[in-house]
């Protein structure tokens, strides 16, 4: 009797909890379906009066850019990275837990390091670096890193994974003739799918979420990415316009939302594994 | 390996390491051209007064002394980012652990409370999170709002937290707070691991749900603390979307919520003093470098190994 109750006082703190989480995230929605002068009178979750104002006014875009162009923008970008990641950082791993090179423990360790790395103390020299090669205002300096592994989160976690599947497998392939190369495509990246699948995910959010990158490197509008496009609006809105805003910002999200749904038992593998952060 | 053997000759230096390096190429070159190099450059562009226009020229030391004697930004830079860091990570882990404890009890429905608690981890660091988060605690916002539902009123429900110097980087180190889903989801995978038998027997020598908290979960939990502590301290000292959006671009009013990566990036894309920006780059990395191995150093004293 007493664990029962002690449970259900456990269960309404939870729930309470979840509640206060969540409750931003579903205002910002409800609100974006309200007409302005309501937003801030009634900030309940329920819509009294439903408007799409918000989201055709937004979707209409700013200074020349439709926010269409801005998520197009932004999805080139991600696939072309992720892509890339997965290619790049799989090869890394596989080469960290199954091959024997020189220097292979030292590489190992230097991977470590700049998983720890703050973005700043290369920041600087990159830009200097991309100006020199004209590559500001282009996607390059966005896409281009992320072909060279340079996401050592992502090549700890294949490491880790690769770790995992059974060596005898190798061996049996090797003995039929097999090169590392056909292990490496044929055995190990299909059992390694999970891995893939979570530095898909992680490496898309990132990438949809960057903002500082972006910031430095894309200065022209109509090369803007969403957040970018973001950004402006904010600055080019006044007070008075926080349904756009808001519309704005929820579609901005609906790819993550779409992701954490349908892949959230990868998310949390990913995590739970490496320590990977969301 | 068929054609070394019908050559007949033993496997050389090269045939041994061939595919290894094949593999690691483009981790190794990615290295040397986006990581080493420019860490380098960057240690010598701080010896200099580069501006992105003009060859850099040498300044010796000043712009370390400019920065540690003059520029008094800098310094408050470096006592927002502190605050920030210090309040925000140890609640942010502190409530993960304690809802990885709670959700790990056999509570009904876990997997769609997870993923709630989650979601702001996976979002937060968005710039739609942070234009949100702006406006949740404005004037006239959800916070305000919620304070006069609860019997609040006058000034404290009619104040914009953010723009109010007082509490504008509460309402980060708040988001920073909200966001932590990540390290829950690790505590709670560590929390499993640990061997339902150690408890069973504790509860046949009678120990209270307190003592085994203290005596079997926490210690066992110790080093995924520690690796959660240094994590999430290495990414809080990085921050910069939710200073730029929520506090804005110049660092808020009174620069209450001028975060150290905000100055640098004012500095160095704003100011086009690359050399100065570079000596704070490098003042970042060694501080966050000292940190991580002083917590390490002292880790043996209270991170339990299990041989």
């Amino acid at each position: 009797m007493k664990t029962s109750s002690y449970k259900i006082v456990l269960f309404i703190l939870v729930f309470l909890g979840a509640l206060i989480m969540i409750y931003p995230l579903l205002w910002m929605m409800a609100s974006s379906f309200k007409p302005e002068s309501l937003i801030f009178k009634n900030q309940s979750l329920l819509i009294s009066q439903f408007t799409l104002d918000n989201y055709i006014q937004g979707l209409k875009g700013i200074g020349g850019v439709t926010y269409w162009q801005a998520l197009k923008n932004s999805l080139i970008i991600s696939i072309f990275v992720v892509a890339a990641t997965v290619l790049s950082c799989s090869m890394t791993g596989y080469a960290l837990s199954r091959l024997q090179f020189l220097g292979k423990k030292v590489c190992f360790i230097l991977m470590l390091i700049s998983m720890m790395l703050p973005f700043h103390v290369t920041l600087i020299s990159r830009y200097i670096m991309f100006n020199a090669m004209g590559w500001v205002n282009t996607y390059l300096p966005l896409i281009v890193p992320s072909l060279f592994a340079i996401g050592s989160f992502f090549c700890f976690l294949y490491v880790q994974f690769i770790r995992g599947i059974p060596k005898e497998l190798d061996e049996a392939a090797k003995i039929d003739g097999c090169s590392p190369i056909g292990i490496f495509f044929r055995i190990i990246m299909p059992l390694a799918l999970p891995a893939t699948i979570s530095t898909a995910i992680f490496s898309f959010i990132w990438n949809w979420d960057d903002f500082f990158n972006q910031l430095i490197y894309i200065n022209d509008p109509r090369k803007f990415t969403v957040t970018l496009l973001l950004k402006m609006y904010t600055d080019a809105l006044s007070q008075s316009h926080f349904g756009i805003l808001f519309a704005m910002s929820s579609i901005s999200l609906i790819p993550i939302f779409i992701i954490f749904l349908t892949c959230q038992k990868y998310l949390v593998e990913g995590i739970a594994t490496t320590g990977i952060k969301g | 390996m068929k054609k070394v053997i019908q050559e007949g000759r033993p496997p050389t230096w090269w045939d041994k390491n061939k595919f290894g390096f094949l593999f690691i190429a483009p981790w190794f070159i990615g290295f040397m051209v986006f990581n080493l190099y420019p860490m380098l450059y960057s240690l010598f562009l701080s010896f200099t007064n580069f501006n992105l226009f003009d060859v850099p020229k040498s300044v010796g030391f000043s712009n370390y002394i400019f920065l540690f004697t003059k520029d008094v930004r800098f310094f408050e830079s470096v006592v927002v980012t502190l605050k920030y860091v210090l309040f925000g990570v140890p609640f942010q882990l502190l409530i993960a652990l304690l809802l990885a404890l709670a959700l790990n009890k056999g509570i009904p429905a876990l997997g769609i409370f997870r993923a709630v608690y989650y979601l702001p981890a996976l979002l937060g660091g968005s710039v739609a999170i942070a234009i949100l988060w702006r406006q949740v605690f404005d004037i006239n916002g959800l916070v305000d709002h919620f304070l006069m539902l609860i019997g609040f009123s006058g000034e404290i429900v009619k104040m914009s937290w953010v723009t109010n110097p007082n509490t504008s980087l509460s309402t980060l180190i708040i988001l920073r707070m909200w966001q932590f889903g990540s390290p829950m989801i690790i505590f709670l995978a560590g929390i499993k691991q640990i061997p339902n038998e150690l408890y069973e027997s504790a509860s046949v020598d009678g120990a209270t749900f307190i003592k085994k908290f203290f005596h079997i979960t926490l210690p066992i939990l110790t080093p995924i603390i520690l690796f959660n502590t240094i994590m999430q301290i290495v990414s809080a000292f990085q921050a910069f979307t939710p200073a730029y959006i929520v506090g804005g671009s110049t660092g808020g009013m009174l620069d209450s919520t001028l975060f150290y990566s905000l100055y640098i990036y004012i500095v160095g894309f704003t100011n086009f003093k690359m050399g100065v920006a570079s000596a704070m780059a490098w003042i970042l990395l060694l501080v966050v470098a000292a940190l991580t191995t002083i917590i390490f150093k002292t880790s043996d004293r209270w991170v339990y190994y299990d041989n």
